[in-house]
């Protein structure tokens, strides 16, 4: 019986708190300057399939543009208002600390490193994606670990580079990588049959053999994920209230797979639905915008303008795009993924 | 013996015909001109896809321009272009008409910018292509050359502090690759700068291969100053000449004809060297063929049919410059033989 006093009075302590710390209302300088501006700057990459790339007609589209589109549409209540800045790999990381971008969605693996020197904090994990190796079907090859003295093909200064050097020393296994120094020459050089493996991320492996083979029957992915690499967007530290507004668009947009809400269905959910956890996300029950210094359509707004996650994944990486992927991990945790979003309360 | 050259042409043109023909069946015989993606798989590897351009070309001369307001970027490039061809008419070479040309290419910033006469503004980092590169160029160009006057005749001075300042200047900047300055001007110098005093990146970037190109065009035209017979400017001050009348009228004309190829030379350097500053996120012709091309699956394989594109319009333009210098070179050295009226009366 003492617990729900108990709760209210916690809830009260750290609302006293943030109100003495900052006007409740008042949320961040990044949110004031973006709304005064009236534009999100988001940074991504200057072109990786499925994650963001821009048409002939200069009009963007990919997973993590879809993101930076969720969190314009709740914000500033137009999926329109985004400007993408590409970046590359260099420069990502000093643009959002500069200030040139209020989002880095830049598909940029999260690690300690990153999140403790860099002067940017992760919202949080968006794909998980990992290493893997990518080797052609008549080697019939069932195992990484039968890549013993394989030349295996890799971008120059990456994250994978490294990874592949550590995963062999630690299995034990003399290889010889073959270093490139982009990303076109390491899987050309592939191809044509240089190496007798190439590696690179899984979401990049897969695209690369669907559209770069001749045949992408005659490759195949080895079963092993040799490194963990969540990705997901960042932004720049000491601006807690906008970091939450990043933080839980993304999660509105899992919570509304979990809910089963889609951008078909939202509106009739909307008027229909009598369960208070999607009341909250959707902004009919309890005020869950006032918190965030948004209104209390902020999470309706993001599912209706880019779907809920799984459409996200469907249309840019998934079965509804030329990577095809599977959800694997990024599947939800009640399906057998590891995609779990806190509650909306 | 007279047989023997002409037996020998020919051998040559066979083996240029025997080693051309391959290029020739890829480039025209087998190319596909048409943007259909599936054709360029069908020819790939037998015939180049040219059609990537005819997809792309918007992406490629303009970037991330607003596509609905590319007229814009394509009439800019046609006044700068305008402008080039008149200074490249030695009839125009009058004062009124330089003012005339600054002018204009002052109507294609602007035009470019927009925010007046109902045009929407296009924030400097959404220019790209095309008008980018021969905007920086150019206006790098222009601020360089005065400052690399006022450095050579620096270095040459009979005062030591200037010497030396003028000295140390250029022996400082010419010891530091032009990549790392871009990156402190658009990454390092935003965070030294307080909010408030922002400087457009576009301008930081002008000024930055500006400083740096004064220096390599100081040392140019220094050693066309040595050049200028020391009698001249002793002659002329016999006269009753001033120092800035013996070094405007007398010394700089005699020292910047003999420097002229190497000064054409260095133009044509810092062309090519504006392609640099694609790693600081402004998508010049290089950088707008890594967006419009780097993330599409589709069109990714004929990366180097869009290399070829953007190669030619370089080797045009450089090709151009260096046939207008040959003109100007054969003029200078025509009006140098010529017998001086005054001297033969």
């Amino acid at each position: 019986m003492t617990r729900p006093r108990l709760r209210t009075l916690g809830l009260l302590c750290a609302l006293a708190v943030s109100a003495l710390s900052t006007p409740l209302a008042h949320a961040g300088k990044t949110l004031d300057t973006i709304k005064q501006r009236g534009n999100i700057q988001c940074g991504v990459s200057s072109g990786v399939a499925g994650f963001s790339l821009p048409d002939s007609q200069g009009r963007w589209s990919g997973f993590d543009v879809d993101l930076c589109r969720a969190i314009a549409a709740s914000v500033l209540g137009d999926p329109n208002k985004v400007n993408f800045v590409p970046l590359n790999s260099q420069q990502r990381f000093s643009a959002i600390q500069s200030g040139e971008v209020d989002i880095l969605a830049r598909n940029t693996t999260w690690t300690l490193t990153r999140d403790a020197s860099l002067g940017l904090s992760f919202t949080g994990i968006t794909y998980f994606d990992g290493q893997g190796f990518l080797v052609p079907k008549k080697l019939k090859l069932t195992s990484a670990k039968q890549l013993k003295n394989a030349e295996i093909c890799v971008q120059s200064g990456t994250t994978n580079e490294k990874n592949l050097a550590d995963y062999f020393r630690s299995q034990n296994i003399k290889i010889k990588p073959v270093v490139f120094e982009g990303f076109e020459a390491s899987f050309k050089a592939f191809f044509s049959g240089r190496c007798q493996a190439y590696t690179t991320d899984i979401s990049g492996l897969a695209g690369v053999r669907n559209k770069e083979a001749k045949n992408p029957d005659d490759y195949v992915i080895l079963p092993e994920v040799i490194s963990k690499e969540p990705l997901g967007p960042a932004v720049r530290r000491g601006d807690d209230d906008w970091f939450a507004i990043v933080r839980w668009v993304a999660f509105a947009l899992i919570e509304a797979e979990e809910g089963g809400i889609t951008q078909a269905n939202i509106d009739s959910i909307k008027a229909d639905s009598k369960d208070p956890a999607i009341q909250r996300l959707l902004g009919t029950g309890e005020d869950s915008g006032k918190l965030l210094g948004l209104d209390r359509d902020w999470a309706y707004r993001a599912i209706k303008s880019v779907g809920n996650y799984g459409e996200v994944f469907a249309r840019n990486v998934g079965p509804n795009s030329v990577l095809k992927l599977p959800r694997g991990l990024n599947n939800l945790w009640n399906k057998g993924g590891i995609l779990y979003a806190p509650p909306i309360r | 013996m007279k047989r023997l050259p002409r037996l020998s042409t020919i051998l040559w043109c066979a083996l240029a015909a025997l080693l051309l023909w391959p290029l020739f069946s890829w480039a025209i015989v087998h190319a596909v001109w048409i943007p259909d993606i599936d054709a360029c798989r069908a020819a790939r590897g037998v015939g180049a896809c040219w059609g990537v351009i005819t997809e792309k070309h918007r992406m490629l001369l303009f970037g991330r321009y607003p596509y609905a307001e590319q007229w814009r970027p394509l009439a800019a490039t046609v006044l700068i272009l305008l402008v080039l061809g008149g200074a490249s008419w030695r009839r125009l070479w009058q004062p009124r008409l330089a003012l005339g040309g600054l002018l204009v290419l002052g109507l294609a910033v602007l035009l470019m910018r927009g925010g007046l006469a109902g045009l929407s503004t296009v924030n400097t980092k959404e220019w790209g292509g095309l008008p980018l590169t021969l905007l920086i160029s150019l206006g790098s160009t222009l601020l360089a050359f005065p400052f690399a006057i006022l450095l050579a005749l620096g270095r040459r001075s009979p005062l030591p502090l200037l010497r030396s300042l003028s000295t140390s200047y250029i022996e400082l900047v010419r010891g530091v690759p032009l990549i790392s300055l871009l990156f402190m001007a658009a990454f390092l110098f935003p965070l030294l700068l307080p909010a408030q005093l922002r400087i457009d990146i576009l301008p930081r970037v002008v000024l930055t291969i500006a400083a740096f190109a004064a220096a390599y065009l100081a040392e140019v035209i220094r050693g066309g100053l040595q050049a200028v017979p020391a009698g001249q400017a002793i002659a002329a001050k016999a006269l009753g000449m001033r120092y800035s009348q013996i070094t405007l009228f007398i010394v700089l004309p005699q020292a910047l004809r003999t420097a002229l190829p190497a000064l054409v030379n260095s133009f044509v350097g810092i062309f090519k060297d504006s392609s640099l500053i694609s790693i600081v996120s402004l998508h010049e012709l290089t950088g707008a063929l890594a967006i419009s091309l780097g993330g599409d699956a589709d069109w990714r394989s004929f990366y180097l049919e869009g290399y070829l594109f953007i190669a030619l319009i370089y080797w045009a333009f450089c090709f151009t410059l260096s046939q207008v210098s040959r003109h100007f070179e054969a003029r200078l050295a025509h009006s140098r033989q010529k017998p001086q009226p005054e001297a033969a009366g």
